[in-house]
Order: structure tokens, then sequence, then C-alpha cells
């Protein structure tokens, strides 16, 4: 349970989700799905009830093995790409360029664009905060809204790039509005309403969206 | 990732951030500027009187310079809602802590750096007794001021109107530091009294609340 004042944004969830796959979560706005991410990501407590993240209640042990992308990009507007993933390599512990390198372009960005990201369009700054949550390889990666201000083309991409990681064994959690963007992506939708998750719905993979290719911009 | 790491890591992103836009430095520098200038010209004191007057002075004009900059100290952290990503990281809550009151005591020390020389020429200031005292003081003072600023600042963010917050909390629990660096400054430009009792003072007083808010800063930081 999760309640905002007398406002219950998350009402007895009860449920466990098997590692390795792909979850998109739908639903209307204030059904919670962010607040549900947000409880997993270890940024709030839920007001009642436990929560176990991969084997234990402590966020702070597993804090390494999961990734987040906020619905805000997450990132400093004053520093370039490459400044602001070495800052956040380095509260990883990972002082080493390369995998700052990888991860810009896995998103399909250029490491050697010495531009400030407050100069990035949208589109851009959302496929950098996704190369910040993925930057230290983590089991669970979690993203909210990741589609948000991004082209058709791109969140085509995007999702792709997604189907990718899960192929290597991670477990994504997906919430977005635009469900259409993870069909063939996606393992499973789980639908919420009103703090509650109402369905849960396997979906069928197709073998060929993971393997589209990012074009660098 | 060891605290001390983070610490610098956090510390070295957040002078390039400032070297770039000089938000803190500027507004600091401008604020004292008019303190100075306008009280010059409000008092115009003989050499015996500045000495007097001028610790109180020059506490007051670094204390509200330094508000400005510690107000500014965590927006960089709410726009595009950085804090998240440093909250869902295993990086210790008080590397981030250190790094913010280590960078905010760099601006204000940098900032009495300059304005001391306009001290002097405004104030016609002389001191009687030795010059490196006033150091001792201007550091453990600065540090009492940025160390609380800091904590305080990280602890109104989430309120509507912490602009106005920040001083509210801030300037009542500065009183005993105040008035410790204020005597201090007074009894070495004027050579009548020592200020060892101050300095002491100003000490402990680093020391209690730099240990307090290191204790209480990851329930601030994690704070619904």
């Amino acid at each position: 349970m999760k309640f905002f004042g007398r406002f219950a944004a998350i009402r007895g969830i009860s449920a466990s989700f098997a590692p390795g796959r792909l979850y998109v979560v739908l639903g209307d706005n204030g059904a919670g799905k962010s607040t549900l991410l947000r409880i997993v990501a270890g940024l709030m407590e839920p007001s009642q009830g436990s929560f176990t993240l991969l084997g234990t209640t402590d966020h702070r042990k597993v804090a390494h093995r999961v990734g987040y992308m906020g619905h805000a990009p997450l990132l400093y507007d004053e520093l370039s790409g490459m400044e602001n993933l070495r800052y956040f390599a380095g509260l990883y512990g990972l002082d080493d360029d390369t995998v700052c390198r990888k991860a810009m372009q896995m998103v399909g960005l250029d490491p050697e664009l010495s531009r400030r990201i407050g100069q990035y369009s949208q589109g851009m700054r959302q496929r950098l905060s996704l190369a910040r949550a993925v930057l230290h390889d983590p089991e669970l990666i979690l993203l909210d809204e990741p589609f948000s201000n991004v082209d058709v083309h791109s969140a085509r991409e995007m999702a792709a790039v997604l189907g990718r990681v899960r192929d290597e064994g991670k477990t994504l959690f997906v919430v977005t509005h635009q469900a259409a963007l993870m069909d063939g992506v996606a393992d499973e939708f789980v639908h919420m309403a009103a703090g509650q998750i109402v369905a849960r719905e396997e979906a069928v993979r197709k073998a060929a969206a993971s393997n589209a290719e990012w074009t660098p911009r | 990732m060891t605290t001390l790491g983070v610490t610098r890591t956090t510390l070295l992103k957040d002078l390039r951030m400032e070297w770039r836009s000089k938000d803190a430095i500027n507004s600091m520098l401008f604020f004292a500027l008019l303190v100075v200038v306008i009280f010059s010209f409000a008092f115009n004191p003989t050499a015996e009187e500045s000495r007097r007057i001028a610790g109180g002075l020059i506490w007051v004009a670094f204390l509200f310079a330094a508000v400005v900059a510690l107000n500014q100290t965590w927006a960089r952290e709410l726009r595009n809602q950085v804090l998240d990503a440093y909250r869902v990281s295993p990086a210790p809550p008080n590397a981030l802590f250190l790094a913010k009151a280590i960078g905010n005591f760099f601006f204000v020390v940098v900032l009495e750096a300059l304005m001391a020389p306009l001290f002097v020429v405004f104030y016609d200031l002389r001191s009687v007794g030795p010059v490196w005292q006033l150091i001792v003081v201007a550091l453990l003072g600065t540090w009492a001021l940025v160390v609380n600023g800091t904590f305080f600042a990280a602890l109104s963010i989430r309120t509507r109107s912490r602009e106005i917050m920040l001083p509210l909390i801030l300037f009542p629990i500065s009183i005993p530091a105040l008035l410790a660096m204020v005597d201090a400054t007074t009894s070495i430009l004027t050579g009548e009294a020592s200020p060892d009792f101050w300095i002491k003072m100003l000490a402990v007083y680093d020391v209690v609340f730099t240990a307090v808010c290191l204790l209480l800063f990851e329930s601030v930081l994690n704070a619904e």
C-alpha cells in the first residue's frame, strides 16, 4: 500500500515477477504505475506491507543491480553527454571511459558530441537517460515513460534496444502509454487501474523485432 | 565506491558546473559588494570605529552572501530530478553532503579572499592583533556557516518557499557561531582581548554540527 495523504496510490498489490523478461506496465494516468516503479527503485517506501527486491528488503544492498530511468531525464544540463555518464559511472565505482562510450553508442549517440545536454533535443536526452540507466550493466532495469517526447522512428529503435537488453538476460519494467511500440518485444503486459494490478497478459514475441539497428546521430 | 571517491567525483562535477555557469560566485560577489559599499557610505567610520564594528559588518555581509549561494546548492540537483539518480545509486549519501559542503566552503572562501581587500580599503582597517588568527577565524566560521547551510538547504528543498525557509532555519541555529565569529574578529582587530575562547567555541561548534549533519543527512535525502 502507498498513501499520499488520504489518497491510496497503490493498494493491495501482491505479485512476483520472474527474471529475464520484459514487462510492460500499462494503465491510465493515476493508475499507480510510476509510484510502483519508484517503490521498486527504492525512491519511495510503501506505507504498508513489505517489498522484496532481488531477494532482499534492503534496497541499498542491491542498488548496483538496479537501473532506473525516471520521467525526467535525471541528467545535468550544464554537462556534456560523456561528462554526465562519467559522473554517474563514478557513483557505481566505474572509472573506465569505455563503459560510458559503449552506453552512448548503444543508444545511438556519438560519444564525441561535446555540446552540453541542455542543447540536446528531447529525444536525445531520453536516449542519454536510457544510457545512464544501463551504464552499470544492471540486472533489473526500470523505465518510466522512456518514449515520451521521442519521435516514432527513434521510439521504435529504442524499443528494439530494450528487446536486445532483455535477450542478454536482463529483467525490464517499462511503464508506457504507447503499448503498440512494445508489441513483439514485450514478454508480458501488466495492466494497472486504481493502484492495483488488474490483469497480466502474456505477449507474443517476434524474433525479428529485436534485430533492428540503431542509426547513430 | 568509497565515500572519499564519490565526494571527490561530486565535488569536481560541482566545481566544473560552477566554473561554467558562475551562478553562485557572481550572485555572492554582487551581494557582498553591495553590502560593503552601502555600509561604508552609511557609516563613514574612523579607523578606530572601524575596528570595533568591522567584525559584525564582515560576517553579516558573508552570512547573507553565503545564503545566496547555499540556496543554489541543491537547485541543480532538483532540475531534471537528478537527485533521484543519486538516490538510486549505491553511492553513500554522506559523500553527497560532504561534496556540497566542501564546494560551498570553497566558494565562500574565494568570496572572502576577494572581499577582504575591499574591506581594508573602504573601512581603513588595520588589525592590531595577529592576522593569522583572522585566517583561522575565517576558516572555522565559514565552515560553521556552510555545513549548517548545506544541511538546511537540503532540508528545505522539498518546501514550496525554500528561499525563505533557509534563512529562517539557518539564522537562529547559527547565532552561537555568529557570536563567536564576530567577537573573535573584533578581539583580533582591536587587540583588546584574547580571541582564544571564541576560536575554541567555533571549533567545538564545527565538530558538533558537522557530526550531527552527517548523522542526519541520509534521512533528509530520502525524506518523501
